[in-house]
């Protein structure tokens, strides 16, 4: 690695070195400014005056921010939970069988993903006060409910496509194989359709929960006085003003969802490794 | 092949798929024992007929029978039979113990019956000490021992295997010929297995049947497939051959011939044809079985003792050759425009410097080697 570049080592010319660091410095440089000044002492986030972890210890004590914290978590495990039970169900009805309206369920799974989040908003809003009032005086999470049942409609559809994908690689042999060796259908399900579905699963619940978790559109049409996410908390906050609170809330949900993320990634990551294997032949 | 009794019987076996006749009237009785392959093109049926008898296909019409028993419209696994698959279907979230366990497992067998009878089975495709390992970290042969070894473990009546040697490489493919084919005699299981691919059929069955098109066109041991094929069709699919359109002029107790324009001699035959005077027929004749002879300015054609004189020679000029080592392949033209392989053997290192391009040479075959096919 020496000398005039070779042909293929671009990352050795400078424009190209330059064109780099500028992305990075643009995609990354506000990020790590946000999460720096969380450390600050200083009330103000433009000049640097030293470290302190008080931010946190204020956004801890803050019991509106824990608890539209603990909202938003409880929100993600349920949409979660039950997103990925219908994904998983969808996509094994989609891969499994023929029916009629087969074409047409398939287009209607990719609508979520593709309507903009705020005509979703505003969709869920009409039919959570014209269709489906939903209480808000039931206990905890059932309060949350219309929250959730927005955040599963849109989860689920990535849920599923996920699953689908993973499906798509099963060897129906394995499944001749089974049934060969004397199985019915229920144990090869449990014991050859499942199996192969786990990385899908896995992926689909990570995604499905980093979802709910940083939502805001469609979570600010929903929610209500007493029904406060995260997200949608801390961008009340900013509207008076942006303390470095506010930095550390935001660093904390950024550390949540990129951990969250990459582990998602490394799951299905290593589905598709396995798969190039030749293990899911 | 001692006469054993009939295992497996296929009759008036029909598959349509909507208008597509996938297997066309097959009726074939397969005994105890035996090493049987299903032979043909892609797309000849033999697959459909492997998985009807498996049960993951139900005939369009016909009875199938295993031991006497009517299995027609029986559930895979309810049959007594099991299957290596064609790519191999070894679960890959399982070890190789627990596949080969799997079917145990499934009919409740006690465990300490079942160790020991894995054990057994990973002894016998020659897997032992591999049982805790994940099918990831085997090759595609041990893969296949896996696969051999969970359909064996089930002790079934008929192993079906899905083109077993497809998927592995030249060398390990020759290997493993032998291999499952002491493997067979071993169990004494009966092993009924498809495959395109006729030097597979030919080097491990006991009985082969040909198809095409949905149609069973013979079933025979591969010698006599070989030597007497019944059908054009199985003459040029099995092996290679020159194929003479003629008509039969002489058809007497132990003599016939046949003249066919392309060659410009009759073919002497040492034996009657049960055919029609005058009938078109055509002759099969295998490259092996036609040797070269040196004819140069005024040299006589070959003496035979078994065909009269004018009869079994004719004369060309050698167009092409290919060297196989072993063997070298020889394309005569003959007067007239037709080519005929011709095979020499190379029995010594010097036998490939005999013939040589542009040389002139007679051709020559004794009177039991052509096959006369009336279809």
């Amino acid at each position: 690695m020496s000398g005039a570049p070779g042909p293929l080592e671009y990352l050795r010319r400078w424009p190209i070195r330059a064109w780099l660091a500028a992305v990075i410095l643009f995609l990354y440089a506000p990020l790590v400014t946000l999460m720096a000044f969380s450390f600050n002492t200083s009330r103000r986030n433009i000049v640097w005056r030293g470290f302190t972890l008080d931010w946190y210890r204020q956004a801890f004590e803050d019991s509106d921010l824990i608890a539209a914290f603990g909202n938003s978590l409880a929100i993600a495990a349920i949409s979660t939970v039950v997103s990925v039970a219908l994904g998983a169900l969808t996509a094994l009805l989609l891969w499994r069988f023929r029916f009629p309206a087969k074409p047409a369920l398939e287009g209607a799974l990719g609508l979520p993903i593709v309507v903009p989040e705020i005509c979703m908003g505003v969709a869920m809003l009409v039919f959570f006060t014209q269709v489906l009032p939903w209480p808000t005086d039931l206990i905890w999470p059932l309060n949350l409910g219309a929250i959730i049942i927005s955040h599963i409609s849109f989860s689920f559809s990535f849920v599923a496509i996920v699953i689908r994908g993973r499906l798509a690689s099963f060897n129906r042999e394995l499944e001749e194989a089974a049934r060969d060796l004397g199985a019915g259908e229920w144990r090869i399900f449990w014991d050859v359709i499942a199996p192969h579905m786990r990385p899908g699963l896995l992926a689909g619940a990570l995604l499905a929960f980093t979802l709910s978790l940083d939502d805001f559109v469609i979570t600010f049409f929903t929610s209500g006085p007493d029904t406060t996410t995260f997200p949608v908390k801390v961008y009340s906050m900013v509207r008076f003003s942006v303390t470095p609170e506010v930095n550390a809330a935001s660093t904390i949900l950024i550390v949540l969802t990129v951990a969250l993320t990459a582990i998602a990634l490394r799951l299905s990551g290593g589905a598709v490794a396995r798969i190039e294997a030749g293990e899911g032949l | 092949m001692a006469a054993g009794k009939t295992l497996i019987r296929f009759e008036n076996i029909t598959k349509r798929y909507g208008k597509v006749l996938a297997v066309d009237n097959v009726s074939l009785a397969i005994e105890e024992g035996e090493f049987f392959a299903l032979l043909g093109p892609s797309g000849c049926g033999k697959t459909t007929l492997l998985r009807m008898l498996a049960g993951f296909e139900t005939p369009s019409d016909g009875r199938i029978l295993i031991d006497g028993q009517d299995v027609s419209r029986t559930a895979p696994n309810k049959r007594p039979v099991n299957m290596v698959f064609q790519s191999y279907a070894v679960f890959p979230h399982m070890t190789v113990a627990q596949n080969v366990a799997y079917g145990l497992v499934v009919d409740r067998v006690p465990a300490a019956e079942r160790e020991r009878r894995v054990e057994a089975a990973l002894g016998l495709v020659k897997l032992d000490g591999y049982g805790a390992r994940k099918p990831d970290q085997l090759s595609g042969g041990q893969r296949q021992r896996v696969a051999l070894a969970r359909a064996l473990v089930k002790r079934p009546r008929v192993l079906l295997l899905d083109e077993p040697l497809s998927a592995l490489d030249a060398k390990l493919r020759e290997a493993m010929r032998t291999e499952l084919a002491q493997l067979q005699e071993k169990v004494g299981v009966t092993f009924l297995f498809v495959t395109h691919d006729q030097d597979e059929a030919l080097a491990m069955a006991s009985r082969c049947a040909v198809m095409n098109r949905g149609l069973l066109q013979q079933v025979a041991t591969p010698s006599d497939l070989y030597e007497y094929p019944n059908s054009r069709f199985v003459a040029d699919f099995i092996g290679s051959v020159n194929l003479f359109e003629g008509r039969l002029a002489v058809d007497e107790a132990d003599h016939a011939e046949v003249i066919a324009p392309d060659l410009p001699a009759p073919v002497y035959l040492d034996h009657g044809v049960t055919g029609a005077h005058e009938s078109t027929v055509w002759v099969a004749l295998r490259p092996e079985k036609i040797e070269l002879h040196k004819r140069g300015e005024g040299r006589a054609p070959p003496a035979l003792d078994d065909a009269p004189e004018g009869r079994n020679r004719v004369p060309g000029v050698i167009r092409q050759i290919a060297y196989l080592g072993s063997e070298s392949v020889y394309d005569v033209g003959l007067e007239g425009g037709r080519t005929v392989k011709a095979l020499r053997s190379n029995l010594t290192r010097r036998d490939q410097e005999d013939f040589t391009w542009d040389e002139p040479v007679w051709l020559a075959w004794h009177a039991c080697s052509p096959a006369v096919l009336l279809s």
